[in-house]
């Protein structure tokens, strides 16, 4: 997560992150694969932050967004289809 | 209606099939349906033939692309008069005003390209909209550099952008949204690319614009100019024979 943090404050400052609101829900190592809850407002803000992120440590990653959803419920419900 | 996404600038090392395969495979995953790789000047029909196979597999829809850095206006014309009428897509790498100028006005040429990172020498600037507009071409940017540079060699780089997006936006010149990748972390999504472009406020719209609508009619175009039976533009050769 301060991966994410940290690409969010690179490219938008402690200000634009202050506004994303970002939360870690849910985070599956073995599968790579996290829920992260955001504010309304910030989504475009956390996608381009996301589609920034070329590495974590020395290690190099990509983080693609698989959905988005309005509630957690219904984000599940549309990973599982 | 869905759209067709494509990525018009692929770099894969094609003395690499694997490399090339894999690269391809990666950018059908994530959902683009046309791709093209710049082609050195001295490919054989059998290496197009081999990546064309290679999309069919990926169910992907490859077009050639030729990237030129021609240093003078008379070596852009040679080049273009050269290989035209072969390849799908023409890239200029505009790295003069001179060049740039040349480019901008030849309806042969589809993609402007500017040098990335040195900054002095890109040549977008109204003039030169206003030159691609009455043509053809389309301002090509590469989403490969914001995603490699930090710090304040990328804010100078957004900075270069904003600019140039804007030109473009004023002078309704289309742009066109590439990877550059020549590896699979630098591939993203084409909503993520879309995503990325509003760092230099390019509107979703427009950002989602550049990775479908606009590739796309390039290489349509350019399919239709280079068909047997094309004669000008909204001139097709319909029926040929005794009864015509």
């Amino acid at each position: 997560m301060d991966a994410v943090w940290g690409a969010v404050g690179k490219l938008y400052g402690e200000y634009g992150a202050s506004k994303s609101g970002l939360t870690m829900i849910d985070y599956d190592a073995g599968q790579g694969f996290a829920v992260i809850r955001a504010s309304l407002v910030a989504i475009d803000m956390v996608r381009a932050a996301l589609a920034s992120m070329t590495r974590i440590g020395n290690k190099p990653i990509a983080v693609h967004v698989v959905s988005v959803s309005g509630t957690i419920k219904a984000l599940y419900e549309k990973i599982k289809r | 209606m869905r759209r067709l996404y494509a990525d018009l600038h692929l770099c894969p090392n094609l003395n690499d099939p694997k490399h090339v395969s894999a690269l391809i495979s990666k950018a059908s995953k994530l959902g683009y349906r046309q791709i093209a790789i710049p082609l050195p000047p001295n490919c054989t029909d059998q290496e197009i033939r081999q990546i064309q196979k290679l999309c069919a597999e990926a169910r992907m829809d490859f077009a050639s692309r030729i990237d030129l850095k021609p240093r003078t206006p008379n070596e852009l014309l040679s080049h273009l008069r050269r290989i035209r009428r072969k390849i799908e897509i023409v890239s200029v790498l505009c790295d003069s005003k001179n060049v740039s100028r040349q480019a901008a006005k030849d309806r042969r040429v589809d993609l402007l390209n500017f040098p990335p990172t040195d900054f002095r020498n890109r040549f977008f600037d109204m003039a030169e909209a206003e030159l691609a507009s009455n043509s053809v071409a389309t301002l090509e940017i590469d989403m490969k550099l914001l995603l490699t540079l930090e710090g304040p060699t990328r804010a100078r780089l957004l900075s270069v952008l904003r600019k140039e997006a804007g030109i473009a936006e004023d002078f309704h010149l289309p742009i066109v949204l590439s990877s550059g990748a020549s590896n699979e972390i630098l591939l993203r999504k084409p909503v993520e690319t879309a995503a990325l472009a509003s760092l230099f406020d390019l509107s979703k719209e427009s950002a989602l614009e550049a990775v479908s609508k606009n590739p796309v009619a390039i290489v349509k175009r350019n399919r239709e100019k280079l068909s047997p039976q094309f004669v000008a533009p909204g001139i097709r050769v319909v029926r040929k024979g005794k009864d015509c």
